[in-house]
């Protein structure tokens, strides 16, 4: 009962239910329009010919005189198929001739066109039988009826009452038949995704929904649920992922920082003794925060939350904004730091991608330090680190470039993982998590994140989704466009 | 990297007005305790409001200096607190301390009133800095034409810079960099601060950019005279001050 019951509770079965009646009702309408014109149309056949009959005999009457009537009468009233006729005398009582051997009372009494029960004199059946007659008042008193059984009539009628019972029942068998099947197998595939969709949210996020081969409404339904499914595993995965790195790389420091207190704790002695430690233990812990934070910024951009905080503006004054910031830095380091711009108008979050393309140069001068070994290209030019924003069709592209070692083609999918740290980076201090920010930035805006080889060198670039429609900001006027 | 010229100068306990009032409305207890505490410490009077409406109630009738209003709050949350006051017309500055440390929280923070964002967790010698300046900016407005620290003289309509009779060019960011610093001046200043207000970056940089702009700047201010007046507080940030009294 319960499948019974969920089956006609289905959207397609009631849909069903509601067209069979309206199919329904218009076949009867149109079976009640067939039978009321049929039988206008059958009266008027019996009229027309009961007229020209009376007419006719009337006139053989008045020609030929009573005798000759009877008669004639009696002649027609052999014929096979024959009308009905009766004469009667001015008493009422019936003349030879005529084939009627009772009438309902009363119907001579009036003249003109009536419908009344009568029997046949050649029957013996003693059935009464409805027949639609003319009553004519001849002269000196004598009537005359002629009339027409209405059998054929009646015989109509049945037909097209059984044949609409037939057919209303075989409508609604195959309807209702129709409608169970079609609700089935609409409900076949809802309980199967609705299964999927308990398993999911049971926690078996790799459930992905059934998807036929029809490409219709439910399939392309399921085919875009199958798609949310995706990016929440993804989500998912990142959470646990996240989840997984903050366990290991923040509990590490963490360990440190404790033991530390807790040496300080136990062998220091002098007022010096502490103060270093407590110093060193401040330290740590912005590093903490700072990797926390970083941490923080990358879910965020990856959920997409950041996408509320954007504006229209150039690229150019980010790359010009950002070397500016830099330059001496660099400088500081032994590098020489470039920037090399052209209008390149893009919708962002410029806090977002300004912290993405300074990332790319931290990382160029913590690490792009050209190796000690030969190299091909001039001791000056290696030392290069070039920032260049600029538009390439569809997309504007924030680049850095330096000279030194690269990353093996190999390893630059891994690189862009958060906590990564190549191993000639080790030694360094940084969180690891430069290249994840600058990925995550360049993803949340419908772009990527692109490493590729500077021949010797890295060339890491943010490709990011141009603004269409030519709205250009003007470039940066106070930025020195000091190229070295 | 950076050249220690002056460092002596350690302890924060350098504020140019020692009896500022503060508010501090914070529900942590430890928090709020430390706050009130290392204000005193540093010659402040603090007060403590544990909600929201306590808060509301002591900022409204109070003559404070600085309010520092906790952004998650009981009954009252810290930024509905400042809209309201600000509705009344109470103009006292704002800090906002709070664990969201998003641009976009800070944007929020902001527009509801607060004239300063700091998120959790931060370093007091920052939140005392920040303090400080809002307060100053309270007391008086220091938008003169002419900024003058010692022998060092800054003209911010004509962009000129003169140490003694010596004539400077600095670079636009350099200018810029010096005019933050001097219309604080006798002010610590934090390197973050810095970022925000000479740059308007408000992330966190993992390197010591800010540092070697300073060394720069200093090298162009201080460099050749015997009175340094650029100064680097330790664990706090810079402060450009005539000399050591």
């Amino acid at each position: 009962m319960g499948a019974f019951g969920k089956l006609i509770r289905t959207t397609a079965f009631r849909l069903t239910l509601v067209y069979l009646f309206l199919f329904a009702l218009f076949a009867a309408s149109l079976l009640a329009f067939f039978v009321w014109n049929t039988r206008r149309l059958i009266t008027e056949q019996i009229t027309t010919t009961v007229n020209s009959e009376v007419s006719e005999l009337n006139e053989l009457y008045l020609r030929s005189g009573l005798g000759r009537l009877t008669w004639s009468v009696a002649r027609r009233a052999l014929r096979p198929g024959a009308n009905l006729y009766l004469i009667t005398a001015p008493n009422g009582v019936a003349l030879e001739g005529g084939n009627i051997s009772a009438l309902a009372p009363g119907v001579m009494a009036t003249t003109g066109w009536s419908e009344t029960v009568y029997r046949r004199l050649d029957e013996t059946d003693n059935v009464d039988h409805r027949a639609l007659v003319k009553v004519t008042e001849l002269s000196n008193g004598f009537r005359l009826l002629i009339g027409r059984d209405l059998e054929e009539r009646r015989r109509l009628f049945g037909i097209v009452a059984k044949g609409t019972q037939w057919s209303v029942l075989v409508v609604i068998v195959l309807g209702i038949c129709g409608g169970v099947f079609v609700s089935r197998r609409v409900l076949q595939r809802i309980d199967a995704m609705t299964g999927t969709a308990q398993r999911i949210m049971a926690g078996d996020l790799t459930g992905r929904l059934p998807v036929g081969r029809s490409g219709d409404e439910l399939d392309r339904l399921a085919g875009n649920l199958n798609a949310m499914l995706e990016r929440i595993e993804a989500l998912m995965n990142g959470l646990k992922e996240v989840s997984d790195n903050i366990a290991h790389d923040l509990k590490t420091p963490l360990t440190r920082l404790r033991n530390r207190a807790e040496e300080a704790l136990a062998r220091s002695s002098s007022e010096a003794d502490y103060r270093a430690a407590l110093e060193r233990t401040i330290e740590e812990s912005d590093g903490l925060i700072r990797t926390f934070n970083a941490l923080l910024m990358i879910a965020r951009a990856e959920s997409g939350q950041a996408r509320g905080n954007m504006d229209d503006f150039d690229a150019a004054e980010v790359a010009n904004g950002i070397y500016e910031l830099y330059e001496p830095l660099a400088e500081d380091d032994g590098m020489t730091l470039t920037v090399k711009t052209a209008a390149a108008p893009l919708h962002g979050n410029r806090e977002l991608i300004s912290q993405a393309l300074a990332n790319l140069v931290e990382n160029a001068i913590k690490y792009g330090k050209p190796a000690a070994s030969a190299q091909p290209l001039g001791i000056k030019a290696a030392r290069e680190i070039a920032i260049e924003a600029r538009r390439d069709g569809d997309a504007v592209l924030l680049s850095v470039t330096d000279h030194g070692p690269g990353i093996p083609e190999a390893d630059r999918k891994h690189a862009i993982e958060r906590f990564v740290r190549l191993e000639a980076s080790r030694t360094q201090p940084g969180s690891g998590l430069g290249l994840s920010l600058a990925s995550a930035v360049a993803t949340l805006h419908g772009g990527e994140l692109r490493l590729g080889d500077a021949r010797p060198g890295l060339v890491a670039t943010l490709v990011l989704p141009a603004l269409t429609g030519e709205r250009l900001a003007a470039p940066a006027q106070d930025v020195p466009q000091k190229v070295a | 990297m950076v050249t220690e010229l002056n460092p002596v100068t350690s302890s924060v306990n350098t504020s140019p007005n020692p009896s500022m009032r503060l508010l501090i409305v914070e529900d942590d207890r430890e928090s709020a305790d430390y706050l009130v505490k290392a204000f005193r410490e540093v010659g402040h009077v603090a007060d403590l409001a544990s909600d929201g409406e306590e808060g509301l109630a002591l900022a409204d009738s109070g003559d404070y200096d600085v309010l520092v209003v906790d952004r998650m709050l009981p009954k009252r949350d810290g930024l509905s607190l400042i809209g309201t006051l600000r509705e009344k017309g109470n103009r006292t500055p704002a800090l906002i301390l709070s664990a969201l440390g998003q641009v976009d929280d800070r944007i929020k923070g902001l527009r509801a009133g607060g004239d300063d964002y700091l998120p959790k967790p931060y370093s007091f010698a920052e939140l005392l800095a920040r303090v400080e300046v809002l307060s100053r900016r309270h007391g008086g407005p220091a938008e003169e034409t002419v900024y003058k620290v010692g022998d060092l003289e800054l003209d911010r309509l004509s962009h000129r810079v003169v140490r003694g009779k010596e004539e400077l060019t600095l670079q636009p960011r350099e200018f810029r960099l010096l005019e933050y610093l001097m219309k604080h001046a006798g002010q610590v200043v934090t390197r973050t601060m810095l970022l925000e207000n000479v740059w308007d970056y408000h992330f966190d940089p993992q390197t010591n950019v800010i540092d070697v702009h300073i060394s720069r700047l200093r090298s162009k201010i201080d460099k050749g005279f015997d009175r340094p007046l650029l100064h680097t507080i330790r664990g706090a940030g810079y402060m450009i001050r005539d000399g050591i009294r």
